[in-house]
Order: C-alpha cells, then structure tokens, then sequence
C-alpha cells in the first residue's frame, strides 16, 4: 500500500488538488445560489417562490452524475466547450445549491412567525428584518445539517472521475487499471479523502458548539 | 383632539369566515382604550389591522394619516409611529436586551449611537432592567421580556402602541410589573390600545372601553359606566363569567 503511495505520488497529489480546487468552487458558489434559492423561496413574492421552487426540484431529484453528463455532452453541441472538471463542478455547484435552499429554508421556517412579526412592527423592512433577526438565527440552526452537505459535496465530486475532470477518483481508476492493485489504490483514495472531509467534520461540530 | 386610529365601516375576512362586521371606531390621541371580550371575538384581528399586520378587506381605515385599505401606502411609515407589544413578546432572541431596544432606532431612524445608547438605558431604567441590559431574552423572565419589549416599542418614540394580550402568558406574580409598566407608559399621554383580560387595568387605566363579540363593536362607553351598567345582555353574561370565575380561581 505505501509503494502504491510512493509510485504514483504526483498523481495522487494532482487528483487531490483538483478535488480540493472542486470543491471550493462547488462550495463557495453553490453556498450563494443556495441561500438565495432559499430566501426566493419564503419570500412573499408568488413569482419567486415559484421560480425556486421549479429550480429545487429538478436539482434536488436529478442524479448528479445526469445533471453533470448534460454540461460535459449537451451543452457542449448546442452552447460552448465545456471541459470535464468545469462540467462535473457546474453540476456539483447546481445540485448541492438544491440541497442548500432546503436545508436554509428549513432553518428560516423554524425561526418562527413572532421574530418577523416583531421585527416588522417595530419599523423594519423585510429585508432588514431578514437580514438583523431571522437570517442570523436561521443560519445558527442550519449549521449541523449544511455540515452534512459540504461533506457530501466533497465526496460527491467523484462524479469528475466520470467526466475526466481529474480529481482524486479519476487519478484512483488510472491507477487501479494500470497497476492492477485496485484495492490498495482505492484504500489510499479513501484515505485522501478522510484528510478533507474528517478536520471539516470536526470544525462544523467546534462551530455548532461555538454559536450554541 | 384629531383622531389618530379612525375605522369606517371595516370589514376583514378570512375565507369566508368573517372576522369583522362593520367596524366604525375612531381613537383620539392621548386615549387609552381597553378591548375586552370572549376568545376568538375577533379581539385581536381588530388591534393587529391597526398597524397592517392583518390587511382588511373593505371600508377605510386610518392610522397617523395614513390609509391602510390602499395597498400602496408604505406600511413601514406607519409602524414607526405605531408600536406594538405581542402576547408572546417576540424579542429578537439573537440580540441583547439593549440591542432590542436600540436596534431599530439605529436602522430604521438612524439615531445616533450615543444618543440611541442613552434613550435605550434611560427606558431599561424605567422599567428596572438596567442590570439586564447585556442579558439575552431567553435569560429573562415572562414579566421582564414584556417590560423590555415595552421599551422597545417606547425607543421608537411613537404616537400609539398597541397591546395584544400582555399579560395573557404570565405568570400570576409577573402581571402587577407589566401593568405598572403599562400605567407609566399611559401617564405619557402615548394614545394604547389594548386588547386584555385585566379588568382591574380597563377600569382604573382605561379611558374607553370596548366590549367586542362575534367581529362586532357591542358596546362602547367609559369603563366605569361599562361595568356598573353594561346595556348588552352579551356582555352582563360575560362580565358575571369573568367575576365568578375570579372568586373561584
């Protein structure tokens, strides 16, 4: 398993790379557009809370890997070049968005009525309101479950392996079938990707303890 | 004096439920009028339409000059004069007390800080809570939640608060504080509206009482002329309800 390790250690460390550099877009963006699907979605305006609906259920009730293959194979024909990591990170940022608006949602919904109503007669706006009372105690309450979803994102941007976005999965298959010790190559993968996804664990529970 | 809350011919619906039958009401300045009347009147339907919180569906009403059955008027503008003090509090839990207070004269008057930081600790002192300025709510008491949220509503300088119910969710031994609040806030001439079950508030505070039933005004008098001789039968059922009920409890 260390000969694994030591033969093919660029290799690992590019796929790593590329998987780490994935998921923070995926992340950062799908962060963005998840929050802003949610607010869209408790919003009182009936055509945005439409629009974030419709958008929800496609992403959310999509496989990833079909989401991902129509920006490698569709979009390319009717639209422009799309290479196989920035298909694979589109898809990861657009499904997890899904799942982010409803666990935001969720967060908002459980604020309860009260904090907006006092807000609202008390003079505020509703994007004040928002933004000072219901924002601040949604996202103190949202913080264990979007935990699950940034290491589901993690793990999920596997799908690049499909698509030749080379990340660490990909690099494990090129690996595996050139070496033929496949299940030593995918032990080590494993453990590549418990490096990202275990201190990431453990900082959402610090944060969780820490706004408690 | 000008009215400063006028109702002509309010009705508000909900489905086909209809919660307010008619409602001709006109509030002067200064007065502190006490709704009193059974559960599910309408009681509430009535205070919270006054300040937008519930939209009504035909006739005029009026609050500060501004008309709340046209969908336009910015209702921000009237709820800047208009406070409101809920059964349940609704403090922002994610705030200190003092940052209550002084959060929406910052955002929404832009008061200066130092001046904000004054008025605030001046009304925390009013209602003794000064040593529970940096306190959050979910540290505070029923009784001392509803005292802060008294002066967050007081920070804001308004012409009119209104009161849902609070003292509904206390404690017995918590009510005496509130209400005292209460009294300080109509000895300032600030016009209340309060919907209650304090009979002992309506009539020694009260300049007007209100006894309401079915989304309907029934009665409409002083408070002592109310309880001395109500003119409804409804309401001479309701009042010996709510005495048997005293003396029992």
């Amino acid at each position: 398993m260390i000969g694994i390790l030591t033969n093919h250690w660029s290799e690992f460390l590019s796929g790593f790379w590329n998987t780490i550099l994935c998921s923070l877009i995926a992340l950062f963006f799908s962060l963005i557009l998840g929050v802003g699907f949610a607010l869209l979605e408790v919003a009182p305006n009936k055509f945005g809370r439409a629009v974030a609906h419709v958008y929800i259920e496609i992403f959310r009730n999509i496989p990833l890997l079909v989401i991902t293959m129509i920006f490698y194979l569709v979009v390319p024909q009717i639209w422009f070049k799309v290479s196989g990591f920035a298909a694979g990170t589109i898809g990861l940022t657009l499904y997890t968005s899904a799942f982010i608006a409803e666990t935001v949602r969720a967060g908002i919904n459980s604020v309860g009525d009260g904090q907006m109503e006092g807000a609202r007669s008390n003079g505020m706006t509703y994007t004040q309101a928002m933004r000072y009372v219901i924002l601040p105690q949604a996202l103190k309450i949202v913080i264990p479950p979007l935990g699950n979803q940034f290491i589901n994102l993690i793990k999920n941007s596997s799908v690049l392996a499909f698509v030749a976005g080379f990340d660490l999965m990909y690099q494990a298959d090129v690996i595996a079938f050139s070496s033929f010790e496949t299940i030593n190559t995918y032990i080590v993968v494993g453990l590549f990707y418990l490096v990202l996804t275990l201190p990431l664990s453990y900082y959402m529970r610090h944060l969780e303890k820490k706004l408690a | 004096m000008a009215a400063i809350i006028e109702f002509k011919h309010v009705d508000k619906y909900y489905g086909k439920f209809h919660a307010l039958k008619d409602i001709n009401l006109s509030i002067e300045e200064g007065q502190v009028v006490s709704i009193i009347g059974p559960s599910g009147s309408g009681k509430s339907t009535l205070i919270r339409t006054m300040n937008g919180l519930e939209r009504i569906n035909s006739g005029k009403l009026m609050v500060t000059g501004y008309d709340l059955a046209d969908k336009h008027t910015n209702l921000n503008k009237i709820r800047k004069n208009v406070g409101m003090v809920f059964q349940h509090f609704n403090l922002y839990d994610n705030h200190t007390v003092l940052e209550n207070i002084t959060l929406a004269p910052k955002i929404v008057l832009h008061r200066p800080e130092k001046e904000n930081h004054d008025i605030a600790m001046n009304l925390l002192k009013k209602v003794c809570l000064e040593d529970k300025a940096n306190m959050y709510p979910r540290q505070l008491s029923g009784g001392q939640k509803q005292r802060v949220a008294i002066a967050r509503s007081l920070a804001m300088r308004p012409k009119a608060i209104l009161f849902d119910e609070p003292t509904s969710a206390l404690d017995p031994e918590m009510i005496q504080d509130v209400l005292d609040v209460m009294k300080y806030v109509a000895d300032e001439g600030i016009t209340m509206v309060v919907v209650t079950h304090e009979m002992g508030f309506a009539r020694e505070v009260g300049d007007r009482l209100i006894f309401f039933d079915q989304g309907r005004i029934l009665e409409d008098a002083k408070p002592e002329e109310f309880f001395e001789h109500p003119k409804t039968e409804r309401a001479r059922q309701f009042l010996s309800k709510v005495i048997t009920e005293k003396l029992g409890g």
